[in-house]
């Protein structure tokens, strides 16, 4: 019986929250003057930064550059500090650079790339505090990052984590519960139109509990896309009142 | 959902990293008392009561009680006496405990399931009013001491409006003058418990340790080591680690088999065994090689007739004694002292209070059934009621300075001698769990009225319409399999055995499932049973009774008039049993020439397919093996046996028999075939040769000849052995036989070479149990395997794992020994109730001869028994002369060969109140100074003294 117990007999998970709860969202957008777009986003203990440049020409060679629509360049890092033992950590490690890749998936299929040909978009993610769920808070941060750099897009991109415990899934993990639980089930989705645009499983799980846990999941995208947009939608509204104000002088 | 959530940072530092958790507080935590008038949301159902009554003298107002810690962990046989009830167990308690020790912990989980007990698990560490923050500078357990008092507080404050008081149990001084500084109801459990009105549950208190420094500084023992040195000498190799194994004849010797190494080591002598207690973990130093010694050959009994007082003074001196270096060089062993103790295994035994001169006193010292447990001190004031009665006590500890460890009262199971608590002595004793089903597994069942919706109709075949039966023993309310057979157009016969579907009902991994594979099988007493799975599903619903529909896991085959099989079909099914016969009436049907309805028919095709699959087997090798089963009749009214049989094999017997291999085999191929890695099998090995050499010895002095190079020639050889004048020679034979067998076990299979899968006896490459389901987990597991093969239902990722089904099947060997244990006490106990009143004279044959004894087998009974030619007390020399070229006794003129009658006397030896013997004399051949003579001819023997020499018996069956 030793060891930890991830969801206690009494329904909370060990650090409070019941199976379905997500761990606290907190985000700012606008954090960096010089990029076009950024935001810092906070869940739980997993903050990360996101900055997104262009579109603008294309750096380096010119060969790069896709004829018909926009290109998109992701680069993902970790803080050496992010971790509980400090490492430093090449930018071209594989880790990272798998990352990169599967961020770069999940922004092609949302940004309307087809309306900047032969142009250049670049979004960073840095990882300053790794807890559980980098892939999930590295997507919403960079989507709210192209919102305030006000690339269009089709929707939110969502990601959400989430594992099965005890007969029971739970979303939103973190580092503790990733480590012990036996999978670990990554989607990202498209809130409003319900499609998935990425999805990854690490270890094993049960055919029959994946559609308990995929639902679980996704309601959890969709509470934290009720969090966000709510908030952007807020300082919108601020924001407007403000301009407004201006405008009338 | 995510409202009202306070962010506090927990951090935890170990060794050099620092680790930074989350913790969430939250406002929506329920009291979980129906008297709250607070709005506590959440639950359903509240499980602390409105206003329970107080029965303490110290709080006349109702109250809630919250033990500390500590109390839990020492004090679970007080809480979970029934009539404390409204316990809260804290979040901050419940995890500690989980820590410290996962046998309460399982207790605590277990009450708190339970409705009758209202206990509450309180999250106070989630909850924003009760959560504290470790302070600078102070200690996990002070951190946690204080939240508790901290959720007490905020208990009172909660519950102050709706009139129920909550006290803190703790028995810790500085923690209960915190409490009282703060204005909180805190008692310690002795004051609180000794204020209850019931006063029997005072005795389940466990020792106070400050109680035990009695007044007499006498230190008997030497001081266990701590951790930290008994690391860093088992790293230098100065100390060894292992398991104490006691001696069963003699408590003050024991062997300790070292960890990692196949070596055991031996200890003697009280000092040396340094308070370690049977199966306890413990370290151990080597003695110079000057002190080694070896076991006394002496049986050594604690003497019961001795006062207490006596005991007491007596100290450790005449142990001492017994450690005298006058063991010859080639004999010592190597020998070591007890110096520190990793893992105490303690756990609760069974046994009888010592008489005590004295009445009055509460002190008292415990015997338990287990020889290798030493005696145990306990306090009760009930000694009067409990001298012969049967109880359980658990240790509690044991101080330097006393002899014997300090234990408390369990519970008292009932009478010595009385049938209901000799049963329950048996079943503690081999460990078979027997309480019963928690509401947890109950809450598994199925709801009554059950009925088989279109969705199950839809998913199996309907062999309603076919003529099924099934055949059983007499009283039988747990039938598993049921048959079919019916001849088809082109002459060949179908054939069906069909089987409970017990994995229908029972889903994996939830409660009822874990609870089932711990039991591991039902357990027959001969008047009893304890059931693997609840009765709702082993005599209703699973059980395939006559007359309604079952749901059923049917192998079909089609056979030729010769039994060859032409194909074989696995199928879920319903099916409608037309009929539940015993063995006896099935038979009748067969005989009757008159009957011609279809069942009849159909049982008349299974035997003969029966009779043909079972020429087959036999000559393919497999053995025919003897073992005798006696059946008890038992008086209605006081359910004590009046009479004895072994049970009878009739034909069909054997019919049934020969369609469950058949299934067995079949689903054990297709099995394997679609889990090479996971299949649950049951394999015999063969037996080495030299454990045939007493039979070939046996047979040889009758002139017979056996083969053992292979099971064919065994069975042949053994079909040989005739002697025309003594019919019941062959039998012998074959319980010899049956001797020298391996125990045949459950495996995953890939964990074996494929031809290790070999089941022996049965002369088949691959053997599995399909069955049984209702009363083996095996089974289940078979039928999980087979329905997934077969696409009829889903696996599971445990199911798939070789390594946890090899852990399951240890677990299933080992509650099957244990089954199997439990029932030949079973029936030894009712051999002894049997011959309480009565002194027999019987026929019996000699099975083995022995350098002091005589092993008979009474056919009669299915009993065996010594008689014992040289008690071991007396000094006098034997009277026989032991020839073991021979193997013959000489007495006289008089020789005793191997399977000669003889006439033996039966009754039961008192001597010892604990373990009753039945005691065998010889009455025939008669020899003069050592025979008694018969019972008819001596019409006033007495039972207590015997006329020849006090012989011992101790039974052994297989």
């Amino acid at each position: 019986m030793a060891g930890m117990e991830l969801l206690s007999d009494q329904g909370f998970r060990t650090d409070g929250r019941k199976p379905n709860e997500l761990r606290r969202i907190r985000f700012k957008k606008g954090v960096f003057k010089q990029a076009d777009g950024s935001a810092y986003l906070e869940q739980g203990n997993t903050k990360v930064l996101a900055a997104v440049y262009g579109p603008h020409e294309i750096r380096g060679s010119k060969g790069k550059a896709l004829h018909d629509k926009l290109l998109i360049n992701c680069q993902y890092s970790m803080a050496t500090f992010s971790t509980q033992d400090r490492k430093r950590r090449p930018r071209g490690d594989r880790k990272s650079q798998e990352m990169t890749m599967h961020l770069k998936q999940t922004f092609n299929a949302v940004v309307l790339t087809e309306l900047f040909p032969k142009v250049q978009l670049d979004i960073y993610v840095e990882v300053l505090q790794s807890d559980g769920g980098n892939y999930c808070a590295s997507v919403n941060a960079a989507t709210l990052a192209l919102i305030d750099a006000g690339i269009p897009m089709k929707d939110y991109v969502i990601a959400c984590s989430g594992s099965f415990v005890k007969d029971t899934p739970i979303v939103d993990i973190n580092h503790l519960e990733e480590s012990t639980a036996g999978a670990e089930i990554i989607v990202a989705v498209l809130p409003r139109f319900d499609q998935i645009v990425f999805i990854e499983m690490n270890s094993r799980l049960h055919e029959d509990h994946l559609s308990r846990v995929m639902d679980q999941v996704m309601n959890g995208c969709k509470d934290i896309f009720n969090i966000l947009n709510q908030q952007v939608k807020d300082e919108l509204c601020k924001k407007a009142a403000i301009d407004k104000l201006v405008d009338a002088g | 959902m995510l409202t009202n959530k306070i962010f506090i940072k927990k951090t935890r530092l170990g060794g050099v990293m620092k680790i930074v958790r989350e913790h969430y507080l939250r406002d929506d935590i329920s009291c979980g008392s129906m008297a709250c008038v607070k709005n506590c949301q959440g639950l359903e159902r509240e499980p602390l009561e409105e206003s329970p009554d107080s029965d303490s003298s110290l709080l006349r107002k109702s109250h809630y009680i919250i033990p500390d810690t500590n109390v839990v962990l020492h004090q679970i046989d007080v809480l979970e006496d029934p009539s404390i009830k409204n316990v809260i167990i804290l979040q901050t308690v419940l995890d500690e405990i989980r820590h410290r020790s996962a046998p309460v912990y399982k207790r605590v989980t277990e009450m708190i399931s339970s409705s009758q007990k209202h206990f509450y698990t309180y999250c106070n560490e989630f909850n924003m009013n009760t959560y504290v923050e470790r302070k600078p500078g102070e200690s996990a357990n002070d951190r946690n001491d204080r939240a508790i008092r901290k959720a007490v507080g905020w208990y009172s404050s909660h519950l102050k409006d709706a009139g129920v008081l909550v006290l803190l149990l703790t028995n810790d001084v500085e923690n209960l003058k915190y409490a009282l500084s703060k204005n909180l109801n805190a008692y310690t459990i002795y004051d609180y418990v000794k204020s209850l009105s019931n006063k029997t549950i005072v005795d389940r208190l466990a020792n106070p340790l400050n109680q035990s420094i009695s007044d007499k500084n006498k230190v008997l023992f030497a001081e266990h080591l701590g951790m930290a040195e008994i690391q860093k000498g088992i790293r230098s190799g100065k100390y060894l680690q292992g398991t104490i194994l006691i001696s069963r004849e003699n408590y003050l010797e024991a062997n300790v088999s070292i960890r990692d190494k196949d070596q055991m080591v031996f200890v003697q002598g009280l000092q040396n065994l340094n308070r370690a207690v049977n199966d306890d973990v413990v370290v151990i130093e080597i003695l110079p090689e000057s002190e080694w010694s070896c076991p006394s050959s002496m049986v050594l009994a604690e003497d019961e007739g001795k006062d207490e007082e006596d005991e007491e003074n007596r100290g450790l001196n005449d142990s001492e004694k017994l450690i005298q270096n006058k063991v010859p060089r080639e004999l010592r062993q190597p020998t070591g002292r007890v110096v520190g103790i990793v893992k105490r295994n303690w756990r609760q035994y069974c046994g009888i209070l010592q008489p005590s001169i004295l009445k009055e006193r509460t002190r008292h010292l415990f015997i338990p059934a287990e020889k290798r447990i030493p005696k145990i001190r306990i306090e009760t004031r009930q000694s009067d009621a409990l001298a012969s009665k049967r109880i359980i006590v658990a240790i509690d500890s044991w101080p330097r300075n006393s002899r014997y460890p300090l234990g408390h009262f369990v519970r008292c199971l009932g009478g010595v001698g009385d049938k209901d608590t000799e049963n329950e002595v048996l079943l503690l004793e081999h460990d078979v769990p027997h309480s019963n089903f928690s509401e947890a597994v109950l809450s598994f069942l199925p709801k009554m009225p059950w009925t088989i919706t279109e969705e199950d109709l839809k998913r199996r075949r309907d062999l309603r319409h076919l003529d099924i039966c099934s055949v059983d023993p007499p009283g039988c309310t747990d039938i598993d399999d049921a048959l079919h057979c019916r001849s088809l157009s082109n002459g060949n016969f179908e054939v069906g055995v069909h089987i409970a579907d017990v994995s229908h009902f029972i889903r994996p991994g939830n409660a009822l499932d874990q609870e089932a594979a711990n039991r591991g099988t039902t357990v027959y007493l001969t008047d009893k049973r304890i059931d693997m799975v609840p009765d709702l599903l082993s005599s209703n619903l699973c059980s395939l009774r006559s007359g309604v529909n079952r749901f059923a896991f049917s192998v079909l085959w089609e056979m030729t008039p010769q039994a060859d099989i032409i194909s074989t079909d696995f199928t879920k099914s319903i099916i409608d049993s037309k009929a539940s016969l015993t063995y006896a009436e099935a038979q009748l049907k067969i005989d009757d020439p008159n009957a011609s309805d279809n069942l009849t028919k159909s049982l008349r095709g299974l035997n003969h397919l029966a009779k043909i699959l079972k020429k087959k087997r036999l000559d393919n090798g497999a053995l025919s093996l003897a073992s005798t089963e006696v059946r008890f009749f038992v008086d209605s009214e006081t359910n004590d046996p009046i009479d004895v049989q072994t049970k009878e094999l009739r034909e069909t017997n054997s019919m049934v028999e020969e369609f469950m291999l058949l299934a067995n085999i079949a689903v054990a191929e297709k099995i394997l075939k679609e889990f090479p890695d996971n299949a649950l099998l049951r394999r015999h090995p063969s037996p080495p040769v030299s454990n045939f050499d007493p039979l070939i010895k046996a047979a040889a002095s009758k002139g017979f000849k056996i083969d053992v190079s292979s099971g064919k020639g065994l069975a042949d050889s053994l079909d040989k052995a005739v002697v025309p004048e003594n019919p019941y020679f062959n039998t012998m034979l074959r319980i010899m036989t049956t001797r020298c067998m391996m125990q045949a076990v459950y495996f995953c299979s890939g964990m074996l070479q494929p031809m290790d899968y070999l089941h022996y006896g049965l002369a088949t490459p691959i053997y599995t149990h399909f069955t049984s389901p209702i009363r083996r987990y095996s089974d289940i597991i078979a039928h999980r395997l087979l329905a997934v093969s077969i696409g009829a239902d889903a696996s599971y990722p445990e199911l798939l794992e070789k390594t946890k089904i090899q852990s399951l099947c240890n677990n299933l060997n080992y509650r099957h020994k244990m089954a199997q244990y439990a029932g030949r006490a079973s029936v030894n106990l009712h051999t002894h109730l049997f011959f309480k009143t009565r002194v027999q004279d019987e026929q019996g044959h000699v099975l083995f001869v022995r350098k002091n004894a005589l092993q008979i087998l009474i056919p009669k009974y299915g009993l065996e028994g010594t008689v014992f030619l040289n008690d071991e007390g007396q000094k006098t020399s034997s009277l026989f002369v032991y020839d073991e070229e021979m193997n013959t006794q000489t007495a006289g003129n008089v020789t005793i060969h191997v399977f000669d009658p003889v006439i033996v006397q039966l009754s039961i030896d008192r001597s010892n109140v604990q373990h009753m013997k039945l005691s065998l004399k010889l009455v025939k051949p008669e020899i003069p100074g050592f025979s008694v003579p018969s019972v008819k001819d001596t019409s006033t023997l007495s039972t207590q003294e015997p006329v020849g020499k006090s012989a011992q018996k101790k039974r052994k069956m297989m």
